[in-house]
């Protein structure tokens, strides 16, 4: 087995010490709380989410990525890779179209920040899952299938 | 010397000549088939799925391994006749024998069992005589499928892993030990031994390897990456809770990556060691570049030559093994000036009778056994009918899992999990313990007695139909169809998910969809399961065969098909 992941590990448990700095209000990030989109996170289609955000359509991109599992391992946290490979990507959604609500996680991205992220999302249902990124003040997307199964079987 | 003496000698000389003329036959027979000519300057040995299998056994092929979409009436969803004309095996032949379920009670009285890791080694020692350097390849599923794999954690087969001379494996099946077992053995067994490789086995946390994701080894003086890939859905078809740290999947871009970074580090040759399955090997082959052959498991199949695939990379083989030691994959590999030129592959089946045990393999099996041998030996009731697992749909063991089930459990309904390992049984011969074990020795063995809607049934069947017939390869787990005791149903394979299932009924009323019904089980995959108490499998299925002293052929459930006529992958 690898010993790789030691180094890293070690730096996140220190890291970890100013997340609880931040969680008991000592580190205040007051201002991801004013870009909130409440009307963008209660969407229930992708054209009210697209909306919400301020497009009006998107269209699929070879510039956008989504990496996930074909089949989740866990519907109640499926890892998905967002990634944008368009210049001045200012934002990246991530929608999954049969939950009940749509938008899963927003990134807004600065000028200095790799379009590039990976979150867990919750699904409740086999969906297509939406990569949607706004770049240059236009919205474009990329789709794929993930199954929830409910296991067993295996050969 | 009387007259009678005289005769004795005669009948005694006839008994020996007669003798020596069967050896000499099979002696010959053995070189037919296993002096395999060396070819080119990289060869590999691959074999997987063995289920832990130590012993010489019965295994009946399938005769029912639908392909859908594109997949139809190509290896390996070929059965019978059709198989057998595909592949212009000689019906009644020994290879028609190892590969298909044709005529499969004769021939096996004929020639016997297969496989046998003693029998296994003999053919290993001989085919690298021919080929210094070449390298063993395990492709998963050892540690696991009989009593003493279960009762040693998987001792028994890394013990005979390493005797047998493995140099490299991927898991699928040994993850159920779980990740604790996997590290220790890694760790100490198999350090400088055998190296584990899998590229798409990662910590749920960040992502980083577990293991190396390949190794580059020299073979006739050619620098030779060998990728692995662990089975995809280990986490899902598995319980999730014994590999709770890690995460799988298929992870086509990070393949591709490592294909690139082995071929950065010097490799000029890269061959995949998967245990995906072999319609998911299939597309993959067609999507990353830069892998010359795949060595495929999972799915057990018994593909006699390889499937040549088109990429935009180039051409990338791919091969199957079948499984519970049957066949011994050999590719011979020739490389010039750096690049592949040409290739030859057999998948070799292991016929105990023409092969003589190694005499180290059979003394370390023996050892391991000894412990165990009384309970593996009981006869526990003789099987009038022929006892087999495999098929898309149900196996007459399986069956008799099923009987057994409802019958104990007091229930109207049973499903048993669609496995694809476990040993067959000849009729008229004894289900002993070791046979039960061959079906059931897994590390969640609990039964269990659950109340279910008409909905859940249907979800259930629906869900499970789609993991096996998804037109989509990358969504199939390659198990086979849960096996359903008691209800009736039909089947469309070729229908889209949640609309291949119709017609269910329970002696002979619809089932309502509201309607509460008690449904038995086995292997479930949720932690609450672990401690609720449910009798192992094993002790059920042992209570049920004593208490009769022989059992009849189980008569078969199977769906009604809709959609399959002409299939090649099906001879009912």
């Amino acid at each position: 087995m690898t010993d790789k992941t030691v180094g890293r590990r070690w730096v996140v448990k220190r890291g970890a010490v100013l997340a609880a700095l931040a969680a008991a209000g000592m580190v205040v990030p007051k201002e991801l709380f004013a870009s909130w989109n409440k009307a963008a996170f209660e969407g229930k289609t992708a054209d009210e989410v697209v909306k919400a955000l301020g497009g009006s359509s998107a269209a699929a991109s070879g510039e956008v990525q989504i990496i996930a599992s074909d089949i989740a391992e866990n519907g109640a946290v499926v890892p998905i890779q967002a990634v944008s490979r368009l210049a001045n990507t200012q934002q990246i959604a991530i929608l999954v179209l049969a939950n009940p609500n749509v938008l899963a996680a927003v990134f807004d991205v600065g000028p200095d920040i790799v379009p590039d992220f990976t979150t867990r999302i919750k699904m409740s249902q086999t969906s297509n899952v939406i990569v949607l990124v706004k770049a240059d003040g236009k919205f474009v997307s990329a789709t794929k299938e993930i199954k929830v199964t409910l296991g067993g079987c295996g050969g | 010397m009387n007259r009678r003496e005289f005769l004795g000698v005669l009948a005694a000389a006839a008994a020996a000549g007669m003798d020596l003329s069967a050896r000499r036959a099979g002696a010959q027979t053995a070189d037919a088939l296993y002096d395999v000519p060396a070819f080119g300057n990289v060869s590999l040995l691959h074999f997987t799925d063995s289920h832990a299998q130590l012993l010489p056994i019965h295994f009946r092929e399938p005769s029912v391994n639908l392909g859908i979409g594109t997949m139809a009436g190509r290896p390996p969803h070929l059965v019978g006749e059709a198989l057998l004309r595909h592949f212009a095996l000689p019906a009644g032949s020994r290879e028609a024998f190892a590969f298909s379920y044709l005529d499969f009670e004769r021939l096996s009285r004929q020639y016997g069992r297969v496989g046998g890791f003693a029998h296994l080694a003999t053919l290993v020692k001989r085919l690298k005589t021919a080929r210094p350097g070449a390298l063993l390849l395990d492709g998963g599923d050892t540690w696991q499928g009989s009593g003493t794999s279960l009762w040693t954690k998987g001792q028994d087969m890394v013990d005979a892993a390493k005797l047998l001379g493995v140099d490299i494996m991927t898991l699928h099946w040994e993850c159920t030990y779980g990740i604790e077992r996997i590290a220790e053995i890694a760790d100490n067994d198999f350090k400088g031994r055998v190296q584990i490789v899998a590229q798409n086995i990662k910590t749920a946390d960040f992502g980083d390897p577990v293991f190396e994701a390949f190794t580059i080894r020299q073979i006739g003086g050619v620098p030779v990456a060998i990728v692995g890939q662990a089975f995809p859905y280990t986490p899902i078809a598995n319980p999730r809770y014994m590999v709770a740290d890690w995460t799988f999947g298929i992870q086509e871009e990070n393949m591709q990556a490592t294909v690139d970074a082995a071929r950065a580090a010097g490799a000029r040759v890269v061959v995949l060691l998967s245990h995906n399955g072999m319609d998911v090997d299939l597309k993959l082959a067609s999507r990353v570049r830069g892998i010359d052959a795949i060595l495929g498991g999972h799915t057990h199949d018994g593909v006699p030559k390889p499937l040549i695939v088109d990429n935009p990379g180039g051409k990338t083989l791919v091969t199957n093994a079948g499984s519970n030691g049957k066949f011994l994959g050999v590719l011979d590999i020739d490389v010039q000036g750096g690049t592949v030129r040409d290739f030859r592959y057999r998948l070799l089946p292991v016929f105990a009778d023409l092969l003589p045990p190694d005499a180290a393999m059979q003394e370390l099996i023996a050892r391991v056994r000894a412990p165990y041998l009384r309970k593996l030996e009981e006869k526990l009731a003789v099987s009038e009918g022929l006892l087999y697992r495999r098929g898309n749909f149900n196996g007459s063991f399986d069956q008799l899992i099923l009987d057994a089930l409802m019958q104990e459990k007091d229930a109207e309904i049973a499903f048993s999990p669609g496995f694809r390992w476990g040993t067959s049984v000849l009729p008229g011969e004894a289900i002993t313990m070791e046979n039960l074990l061959d079906q059931t020795a897994i590390t969640y063995p609990y039964t269990t007695l659950t109340s279910m809607s008409g909905e859940q049934i249907k979800l259930v069947l629906e869900d499970v139909c789609d993991n096996l017939f998804n037109p989509d390869p990358y969504l199939q787990q390659g198990g086979d169809m849960v096996r359903v005791g008691g209800l009736a149903y039909r089947c469309d394979p070729t229908a889209s998910a949640g609309k291949r299932i119709s017609a269910m009924t329970l002696k002979g009323q619809p089932i309502e969809a509201a309607k509460t019904y008690k449904v038995a089980g086995w292997a479930p995959v949720a932690e609450e399961a672990k401690t609720a108490g449910g009798e192992p499998i094993w002790d059920l299925m042992a209570r049920y065969l004593r208490a009769r002293r022989t059992v009849p052929a189980p008569r078969l459930n199977l769906p009604g098909l809709i959609g399959t006529d002409g299939n090649p992958g099906i001879a009912l």
